[in-house]
């Protein structure tokens, strides 16, 4: 019960200070709309119109994305800057407890990003807002959400032990947002890269979104989401305690 | 002659200082890499869409890409220069303002025209996009001209950031509209009007239409209006971003803003 709290305390207060954030609310609000826009453009006067809808919770997942990877690979390079890190490490609960809601609490930001772009299509480019699956969308949301989540986990523990994790990050938003397919169809991909894309909750995420939204079975996706989730978790836990004991043993944890 | 060493001397010198940072580590994710996986993924969406070739995508992304090292840089420079705490100094010498200002400029126009000569030649290789050889001078002049109009805009950027904190931020935004409005992902004749008629007035957008049309195998000659207007372009911003900087830097003597914001 007071894992629970503590999660749920940790993840309200980094949501409350994101949204403060003009960076954040550029990556998720912004940016999408951006990205959102031309894709619009480019579908409307191409040759394949496609759906919209497709289009606006693509853009509305390169925001949760974006969000989540500059928010959680820096996450603990920011609580260093910050002077909190040795705070983070030194209370009672085990540390992955400590970080987790904020890795959370990056990928819940992004849904501002989904919000607005539907919003944007719906005002703008004549959208239709209408959802096939209510209920799967729904769950597909926190099922996206808490996947992306814990892959920001993994991002956070692994991130740190590169100096420029910022440079890190630029180098990741680009290539996610191809290999994982989310503003086209992943078979216009080359084969190899298909491994790749199965291992990253955005590609199962968007694909629930979307199935529950256009019609379709999104409940593989979503168990998907799920299975990833509890992978991202096991891998986040072993590279955080082996960043704990290195930081430990060379007394570096105030160093950048 | 004096001002030619401020110009040419101070420029450089001012660049590898308020870029020590800007190692291998942070310059290859950042500026090398992340262009590539641009103009892949709107090519990508291209191909979806079915609206245009890979070549469309290839030059107006890799032109357009410019845009990060120009605003971010141009803002840095005054930007770094506060933040190192030699912003004052800088302001109270007596060394005249355009060749310091637009010394500073050409390190930058070089590195934004290498950066989006990178990206176009990657993107030509990975896309199997076919350019002539025989293009390769004028296309290397185009770039150049488009660094060199978008550097203008990082100018007023420059000047922005004197009273504005959050200036990377700005940037991003510029960065966006660029993305939008210059024609590099949307035909200009499938943008709406008043699209249109923003971008005409913008960087790049006179550059991505004669880069393409380069590509396509028109001569330097046949562009030369389009390249003329891009350079007239840029002047206008530099010339604007210039007269911002002085007033920014009137307005912060009067009012003691200069480390404030």
């Amino acid at each position: 019960m007071s894992l629970l709290r503590l999660l749920y305390a940790g993840w309200k207060f980094h949501l409350k200070s994101l949204t403060l954030s003009g960076f954040f609310l550029l990556t998720s609000v912004f940016q999408p709309l951006i990205f959102a826009s031309i894709a619009y453009l480019m579908f409307n006067a191409g040759a394949r119109p496609g759906s919209l809808l497709y289009v606006a919770i693509g853009a509305g997942m390169m925001g949760i994305w974006s969000s989540t990877l500059f928010g959680s690979g820096g996450a603990i390079q920011w609580q260093r800057w910050q002077g909190t890190l040795e705070y983070c490490i030194a209370v009672p609960p085990a540390f992955i407890w400590v970080i987790l809601p904020l890795t959370l609490a990056t990928a819940t930001i992004g849904l501002y990003s989904l919000t607005t772009t539907l919003l944007w299509g719906w005002l703008l480019f004549d959208v239709p807002l209408h959802v096939v699956h209510p209920g799967w969308f729904v769950l597909a949301l926190p099922a996206t959400v808490l996947a992306l989540g814990l892959l920001g986990l993994v991002l956070a523990a692994t991130f740190v032990l590169y100096r420029q994790a910022n440079a890190l990050s630029n180098l990741l938003e680009y290539p996610i947002w191809v290999v994982t397919g989310l503003l086209f169809s992943l078979s216009l991909l080359p084969g190899w890269t298909r491994p790749l894309s199965y291992v990253l909750a955005p590609t199962w995420g968007v694909q629930a979104i979307r199935e529950a939204a256009l019609g379709g079975s999104p409940g593989f996706d979503i168990a998907m989401c799920f299975v990833l989730g509890a992978v991202y978790l096991v891998i986040g836990h072993f590279c955080l305690r082996y960043f704990e004991r290195l930081a430990r043993e060379r007394a570096t944890l105030a160093l950048a | 002659m004096n001002s030619v060493r401020i110009f040419f001397v101070g420029g450089q010198i001012t660049y590898r200082a308020l870029f020590h940072w800007l190692t291998p580590q942070i310059y290859i994710p950042s500026l090398v890499v992340a262009p590539i996986f641009q103009i892949l993924l709107f090519a990508y969406i291209g191909r979806s869409a079915g609206l245009e070739s890979d070549e469309f995508y290839v030059v107006g992304n890799a032109l357009q890409y410019a845009a990060v090292p120009c605003l971010f840089a141009m803002t840095q420079m005054v930007g770094g220069e506060r933040y190192q705490n030699t912003l004052s100094a800088i302001l109270v010498s007596p060394a005249r303002r355009i060749p310091l200002f637009v010394g500073r400029a050409i390190p930058v126009v070089l590195n934004g025209a290498f950066v989006a000569a990178f990206s176009l030649a990657a993107g030509t290789a990975i896309l199997g996009v076919d350019i002539p050889l025989s293009a390769v001078p004028a296309l290397a002049l185009v770039i150049l001209v488009a660094a060199f109009s978008c550097t203008g805009l990082g100018l007023i950027n420059a000047a922005l950031s004197l009273r504005i904190r959050e200036n990377a931020m700005l940037s991003n935004v510029l960065f966006g509209f660029l993305l939008i409005f210059t024609g590099a992902n949307v035909p200009l004749g499938e943008l709406p009007g008043w699209m249109r008629t923003i971008s005409d007035g913008l960087p790049f957008t006179h550059a991505i239409e004669a880069a393409r049309k380069l590509a396509d195998g028109a001569s330097l000659g046949s562009v030369a209006g389009l390249v003329g207007t891009e350079v007239l372009i840029g002047l206008a911003y530099a010339g604007v971003g210039y007269a911002l900087l002085r007033f920014m830097e009137v307005q912060s003597r009067r009012y003691a803003s200069l480390e404030r914001s």
